[in-house]
């Protein structure tokens, strides 16, 4: 019963005409987003978070429009994969495998609506799966103390920083780069440290800066140096019609995907990449030499596109119960949350379940809007696609900016988002992940509270921090979640690349 | 190779100073058992780990661009902290016409449509941002209009 008050609590607020116009305009933006090689999810949220904090909106209403937003880029990164055989985002570039092949043979249409229709399902079902799961998780969290806490980032950091980088020293010295930034300024002990005079630094390093130039500049910069070729639609989009026979023959494929997903978007740090990769594997090898993998199987769009937009949905879970983000995008929806104010957690539950079950309930309708734009409307979004990048990029180093400036007014802030910029695509040449960076920012802060209070309780014991089964549990899962890609990778490799 | 190298060298200065301006933080009167330098001299002592292993274990060199694509990234930098400077004392259009124009040269050049792009999106996004959500801009430099 008390789900259905609370499902109720959220529709009452979802169905407002103020916030259904936001999840219709975050459907809209996302999907545009999605489609846009080059703009991904996380950056595309970022870099729409300090438009959308200047504009003063309440919380709920924020988290509406940027939950909006990331379902909706999760759907439209599909739209290039098929078409240009471009991953609109990093989590649709296993939609190329099937995708473009099918639009080659002129089925382009079919493998629209098959993959949005696939992305609904995976979404939708996530969608009941985290509103089934997140109160449970939430109320588990109620046992964590300060050692648990400080276990659970450690967990965040090796899971999340094992799973972005081919090297795992590189992955560990992003999150220490990110821990050691979140150091400077006053903080919650009110020392200043590392400010050495500058009081811009006194409150600081503003994640949003940081977030904005490692995700937004940094994508100017790897599109200049590879000269912005110039993307065109090589196949032909005829009448889009609804393939009901493959969509009937897709179904369970769309199941197994989207349970694949949510599982691997619950795990911190997997996040939707591996959701709709291991879906496309799980698939493949399932249906084995019966099928046309990678040749244009319709099973090979509805497994990924339903495992992916799965992933999207469960990688809320932890961010939400717990703080932890379970990918990139959700590290910036995070940043959105602290920004207002709001510290997820399991107080988020009982304290402002306005704000978690309005959420839900708006996820739940942006799913049937966003299956009618992806699937009646996806013509709309094909023509957005040829916007050149020319004027693309151009346009989001502008929004960066004027976001960022009317957000703190100051030219220093400005100056240190170039700076982010410029570190982003250096540590994307190398091969640093720059998502650990941004988990560092955003947790530092607390993983040293929760440090500092787990020894003030224990009267300075380090043992403490090994006290609970919990704890144990979670600090097990943290070495094995760092230690375990370094074995993985001998065995198996990093997703197929695209080469044709 | 030579990149993870001088990357991790550099890394170690860094934390280096880092931990040595952890030792000036002020301890408050009464502190905790970890107090407020602790953290930092865990992460110092982490990054000096992890830099050493880049240099003991680099990876195999990254891919460089070559010189002319550097030229236009340290190109896009200065219009970048150009338009940073200028963009309180000239106002939101002038300069975001200018920045945007030679960003969409540098990605296609063809001059005509370079400054349609950038005039473009300068008005576009001053519309937007100024009616459609209401954000204070200035259009010109003050005392213009």
């Amino acid at each position: 019963m008390d789900l259905l008050s609370n499902l109720a609590l959220g529709f009452s607020i979802a169905l407002s005409p103020f916030t259904l116009m936001l999840a219709v305009i975050g459907c809209f933006l996302g999907t545009i987003i999605g489609a846009l090689p080059g703009l991904g999810p996380s950056n595309g949220v970022a870099i729409l978070i300090p438009i959308t904090f200047s504009l003063g909106f309440d919380a709920t209403s924020a988290l509406v429009l940027m939950t909006s937003v990331y379902y909706g880029a999760m759907y439209g990164g599909r739209i290039s994969s098929i078409l240009l055989n471009i991953p609109g985002d990093e989590p649709a570039l296993m939609t190329t495998l099937d995708g473009y092949p099918m639009a080659k043979q002129g089925k382009a249409g079919d493998a629209l609506v098959i993959s949005g229709v696939a992305s609904f399902v995976g979404a939708f079902l996530a969608t009941i799966a985290l509103m089934l799961l997140a109160p449970y998780i939430a109320r588990l969290a109620y046992k964590f103390g300060p050692a648990e806490y400080f276990a659970l980032y450690l967990l965040a950091f090796s899971t999340l920083g094992g799973m972005a980088s081919n090297n795992q020293a590189k992955a560990a010295m992003a999150s220490l780069i990110g821990l050691g930034l979140a150091m400077i300024g006053q903080g919650q002990s009110g020392t200043p440290r590392f400010v050495h005079g500058n009081l811009h630094l006194m409150d600081g390093i503003d994640f949003l800066v940081a977030i904005v130039g490692l995700f937004a500049v940094s994508e100017v910069f790897v599109f200049l140096e590879s000269h912005g070729k110039e993307s065109s639609i090589g196949v032909k989009l005829e009448k889009v019609t609804v393939p009901v026979k493959e969509l009937a023959a897709t179904f369970w494929t769309m199941i197994r995907g989207s349970i694949i997903g949510f599982v691997a978007g619950v795990l911190p740090g997997a996040g939707a990449s591996l959701g709709s990769f291991m879906a496309y594997m799980a698939e493949k090898s399932y249906i084995g030499e019966k099928g046309n993998f990678g040749k244009g199987d319709p099973r090979g769009v509805a497994a990924p596109e339903a495992g992916n937009n799965a992933a999207a949905g469960g990688a809320l879970v932890p961010m939400l119960t717990l703080g932890v983000p379970g990918s990139g995008t959700t590290a910036v929806l995070l940043a959105l949350l602290m920004t207002l104010n709001i510290t997820p957690g399991p107080t988020l539950f009982t304290d402002r379940p306005e704000v978690v079950w309005g959420l839900i309930a708006t996820l739940l309708i942006a799913n049937f809007v966003l299956l009618a734009m992806n699937v009646p409307m996806v013509k709309i979004f094909v023509r957005i696609l040829m916007v050149p990048p020319a004027i693309l990029l151009p346009g989001v180093t502008m929004i960066s900016f004027v976001g960022i400036y009317s957000l703190s007014g100051s030219s220093f802030d400005l100056l240190l988002m170039i700076l982010f910029g410029i570190m982003g695509w250096l540590f994307r040449k190398m091969d640093i992940p720059t998502v650990p960076i941004i988990l560092g920012i955003l947790l530092g802060g607390s993983m040293e509270d929760n440090l500092r209070r787990a020894m003030t309780l224990s009267g300075g014991d380090p043992l403490y921090l090994f006290s609970s089964p919990i704890a144990v549990v979670l600090w097990v899962m943290a070495i094995l979640g760092f230690v375990a890609p370094i074995f993985l990778r001998r065995y198996l490799r990093k997703p197929p690349a695209v080469t044709d | 190779m030579a990149g993870d190298r001088i990357f991790g060298a550099v890394m170690i200065v860094v934390a280096l100073g880092y931990i040595l301006s952890a030792t000036t933080i002020q301890v408050p009167l009464f502190p905790d058992p970890v107090g407020p330098k602790t953290f930092p001299f865990m992460i110092g002592g982490g990054v000096i780990v992890c830099a050493l292993y880049m240099m003991f274990r680099p990876d195999p060199e990254a891919d460089w661009p070559p010189l002319r694509s550097l030229l236009s990234l340290v190109i896009a930098t200065i219009v970048m902290i150009g338009y940073t400077y200028t963009l309180k004392p000239l106002g939101f259009l002038i300069p975001t016409a200018l920045a945007a124009g030679i960003l969409s040269y540098q990605l296609s050049p063809r001059p005509v449509a370079a400054i349609l792009t950038g005039v473009g999106l300068a008005v576009g996004l001053f519309v937007l941002f100024r009616y459609g959500l209401d954000l204070g801009l200035q259009p010109f430099p003050r005392g213009w209009l």
